[in-house]
């Protein structure tokens, strides 16, 4: 299991930050070479990366790279450079339709075995920008056992939808449910979209802080000093930890004493409480959290 | 690979480079900045290597260093020769 | 030159032409206890007639009256960092009187002060002594340009040298904030205050004349503090200005923003923490910038959460460390160099926030100087070598660029010593085989702290045990060195020095030299 809580954007093209990204304390990176590069210089982002890839100790940092789309002539380029150097994922923008998914599993596919790698080690982390895609989002992300995530692009969602993208995030209320829950159902992941303004840490936590009540198990950001926020975010608080411990040691208590029926202060709890509970505690492990055993 | 035209590569930000190759016979290099003296030698075997990895018999390489790290002079060199051999982009 | 392999394997000169006899370094207690005091240096000694006021009309009538002549030495103090305007105002003066090989021995140098460099040229300086070479002087230094002899000393190391008579200062110029007509003198307030004026202290103790510069003159007698007693000056001389309060008291340094200088800094404070240092009644000094300030700031949260209150802090104080202080977060402060605004009001502010001399800082040889009772150094470097030696004055191009500063006392004195610095630094590894020059002995040097982990000096064996303990993320400097060497793809080559040509040679806190630092070829 690894931790997925914050997945920190970097510009193809920054050679520093990519060298420096193991001590921005982020748990995966997005080294992007689609909207934060110019059209001149795709293949120059898309070199660093590679070379990058190849050659540098990202340590236990999670790399993935968002690929520009199939309906570019950087698609086939892309595909062909990076997939070789075998990044955790790839991201894919703007996927409307499980074909859209299908299409670059093929060439993903291909270059796999052309290049001697098991097909399907590099996922695909589909990213859902539309209202088709929205409505599609279960499709997309059952669409083959190489998806990994949903991911939702605020930004570019908004603008299809035609409305303002807000701080209170009505407007996204509906899609994030959505695709939290084809992403659950499709047994993959589900990262949020940024928050773009930098200044605003509080902000950044409340929102943080919903999506996770609504089950996201990540959000992309777009500067280092975000991360500490969503980590904050996701960490479980110490009651849920307290009550997890709780749970854990009755339950494991019934099963010494062969009992079916797990109480915990007078209430009953069943089968998926409990494996929440263990979860939770794994999760907290993973975060560095000191857990006091009652 | 074969030259056609003089191109660049990189950025003078810290921690990148800029490359700039042209067409030329035999291999010249002007190595600049900090790092000038101290990796001379690491600059010109790496512009040795990237050369003959892609076949290119003549370049004048200019390396305006900010202080990259080797990945780095390396992705932007092998960008600036694939510019400057591409066919039909114009002089 | 005559040269002899110290106890680092290091060769220095046993003289040094112009100066005198050196003996080589042997360790960095080699030279301390076990020492009979005695007398060395008498305390200058005047017979001014009484007057009401020791104001002169002007600069060069003051330099007139000191009696100063070609060959002598001059001193200033460097409190007003890039914002002092006497060090060249007064250096113009001299080279327009017509003065020769003057011994120049400022506390240090400020960066801005590039026009030492053509006062070399021209002749009016013949020998140096300061803490830091930077700029256009450390480029004219390290090139076949010039030949003078340059002595490099801590500020400790000055304190000491000043005490037992090997600089003798002949006329001190001191830039003074507030003073009054009969030269009482304070850093705390005026349009150019800088705060504490720890160095000027000492220069005003051992100088033969002393003259003070001021721009605010204030009705005598000076009030509510006196740093500098009037017994002590010669004369006053009022001028326009003496800095730009922009570049004198700059506003506190912020936090460091660079990933990879907080890692630095958070492996520090994790090292701190593993040791058991930080525990009621802990004493701490840090710097002013970069890594070295940013573990101030975890250190202060964790302080603040464990409700922890240290004794003391030390240094070079910034805006940080009297934050610390008035959060309740230290008992005192001990200030020999203030380094902001916040710094100087809390000084005037907190009767607790206390002015002290360099010798009173540093000085390894009087009855026992603050350095002894740290628990704690952080300390910068350029670079460090897998002996856990460090390099404070030069570049990766052998170029004089840096201050001994009070490197070489801190690290001596602390219980623990943490230098902190990434393993790679604009494409250059910093973790070298062997430094090019040896500012302070990795025999002083606890820890080192870098972004990949931290790495413990194999003479600690107990610090290992501990960080073992803790989980510490231990690091083998041997190991950093190679893949620092890995990134950067390569050792960087060895620069091509003139080893028959020396800059400037290294003295240790406790007079012996270190290491010598060779120009350019």
């Amino acid at each position: 299991m690894r931790a997925s809580r914050s997945m920190l954007y970097i510009p193809g093209d920054s050679p520093k930050m990519i060298q420096n990204s193991p001590y921005f304390g982020a748990d995966s990176i997005l080294l992007d070479l689609e909207d934060a590069i110019a059209m001149a210089e795709k293949d120059s982002a898309r070199r660093v990366v590679s070379t990058f890839l190849r050659n540098f100790d990202f340590g236990d940092l999670t790399v993935i790279v968002r690929i520009n789309g199939a309906d570019t002539e950087f698609f086939e380029d892309d595909i062909k450079e990076i997939i070789p150097c075998r990044p955790y994922a790839v991201r894919i923008p703007k996927c409307s339709s499980p074909e859209d998914v299908l299409l670059a599993d093929r060439k993903i596919a291909e270059c796999e075995r052309r290049n001697g790698i098991p097909v399907g080690t590099v996922k695909i982390h589909a990213m859902i920008e539309t209202a088709l895609g929205l409505e599609r989002a279960f499709a997309i992300a059952s669409a083959c056992p190489r998806v990994g995530a949903l991911t939702i692009g605020g930004q570019d969602f908004t603008a299809d939808m035609g409305v303002q993208k807000t701080k209170e995030g009505t407007e996204l209320f509906y899609a994030r449910c959505r695709i939290v829950a084809a992403a659950h159902a499709a047994g993959v992941e589900a990262y949020d979209t940024v928050w773009a303004d930098i200044d605003d840490p509080e902000g950044l936590y409340k929102e943080s802080k919903e999506i996770v009540t609504l089950g996201f198990t990540g959000k992309a950001c777009i500067h280092p000093s975000q991360i500490e926020m969503i980590h904050k975010a996701f960490q479980p608080s110490e009651k849920e930890l307290r009550k997890a411990v709780k749970i854990v040691t009755a339950a494991e208590e019934a099963e010494r004493n062969g009992k079916g029926v797990i109480a915990v202060d007078g209430k009953m709890v069943d089968a998926p409480i409990v494996a929440r509970s263990q979860h939770l505690l794994e999760l907290a492990k993973m975060y560095g959290m000191e857990v006091a055993q009652i | 690979m074969k030259l056609l035209r003089t191109a660049s590569a990189g950025k003078d930000d810290s921690g990148d480079c800029l490359v700039t190759v042209s067409p030329a016979e035999g291999v010249s290099l002007d190595y600049r900045g900090a790092n000038r003296e101290i990796f001379a030698q690491r600059t010109r075997n790496l512009v040795e290597e990237v050369l003959k990895e892609k076949s290119v018999d003549g370049a004048a390489v200019v390396i305006d260093d900010h202080g990259a790290i080797k990945i780095t002079i390396r992705a932007r060199l092998e960008t600036a020769l694939e510019r400057a051999a591409k066919e039909g982009a114009g002089a | 030159m005559n040269m002899t392999v110290n106890s680092l394997g290091r060769k220095v000169p046993l003289e040094v032409p112009g100066v005198g006899a050196f003996a080589p370094y042997a360790g960095p207690f080699a030279k301390i206890g076990g020492f009979k005091p005695f007398l060395a240096q008498t305390q200058p000694v005047r017979s001014a007639v009484p007057s009401r006021s020791k104001v002169t009309e002007s600069l060069r009538g003051a330099i007139e009256r000191s009696g100063l002549r070609d060959g002598m030495t001059i001193s200033f103090h460097h409190h007003l960092r890039n914002g002092d305007a006497v060090m060249p105002m007064v250096l113009a003066e001299l080279q327009k009187m017509g003065f020769k090989n003057l011994t120049f021995a400022p506390s240090s140098i400020p960066d801005a002060h590039d026009c030492i460099a053509d006062y070399v040229r021209s002749g009016l300086i013949g020998r140096l002594y300061t803490s830091g070479v930077r700029g256009e002087l450390g480029k004219l230094l390290s090139s076949q340009e010039v030949d003078i002899p340059v002595v490099i000393r801590s500020h400790g190391g000055r304190a000491r040298a000043l005490d037992e008579g090997s600089i003798k200062v002949d006329v001190a110029f001191l830039a003074a904030p507030s003073c009054d007509c009969l030269g009482n003198i304070t850093g705390v307030c005026g349009p150019s205050a800088c705060g504490s004026l720890g160095y000027a202290i000492n220069e005003a103790r051992h100088a033969a004349h002393v003259i003070a510069i001021t721009d605010n003159l204030v009705e005598y007698p000076l009030h509510p503090r006196i740093s500098i007693p009037q017994y002590l000056v010669d004369q006053v001389v009022k001028v326009d200005s003496i800095g730009d309060p922009a570049k004198i008291a700059t506003g506190a340094a912020r936090i460091t923003r660079s990933p990879v200088n907080l890692r630095v800094a958070y492996n520090a404070f994790l090292a701190m923490k593993a040791a058991g240092i930080i525990e009621p009644g802990f004493s701490f000094q840090m710097g002013v910038g970069g890594a070295s300030l940013a573990v101030g700031k975890f250190l202060q949260d964790y302080m603040l959460e464990k409700q922890i209150q240290g004794s003391f802090g030390l240094g070079g104080v910034g805006g940080y460390m009297a934050d610390m202080l008035s959060q309740g977060l230290f008992k005192t402060l001990f200030d020999v160099q203030s380094f902001d605004n916040a710094v100087t009001k809390s000084m005037i502010a907190n009767p607790n926030h206390m002015e002290v001399d360099v010798s009173w800082y540093a000085n390894p040889m009087n009855a026992g100087a603050i350095v002894n009772n740290l628990d704690c150094v952080i300390l910068g470097a350029l670079d460090a070598d897998v002996d856990f030696n460090v390099n404070v004055l030069t570049g990766n191009d052998g170029v004089l660029r840096g201050a001994s500063g009070g490197h070489q006392d801190a690290a001596a004195g602390a219980k623990l010593a943490i230098v902190v610095l990434p393993s790679i630094r604009n494409g250059v590894p910093s973790i070298k085989k062997k430094v090019d020059v040896i500012t302070t002995p990795g025999e002083s040097v606890d820890v080192i702290a870098t972004e990949c982990g931290v790495c413990i000096n194999p003479l600690r064996q107990d610090l290992l045990d501990l960080a073992v303990k803790a989980n510490l993320p231990l690091a083998d400097i041997s190991d950093l060195k190679r893949k620092a060497e890995a990134l950067a793809g390569g050792e960087p080559e060895p620069i091509s020095f003139d080893c028959d040509r020396v800059a400037a040679v290294v003295e240790y806190r406790d007079g012996t030299l270190i290491d010598t630092v060779y120009k350019h070829k």
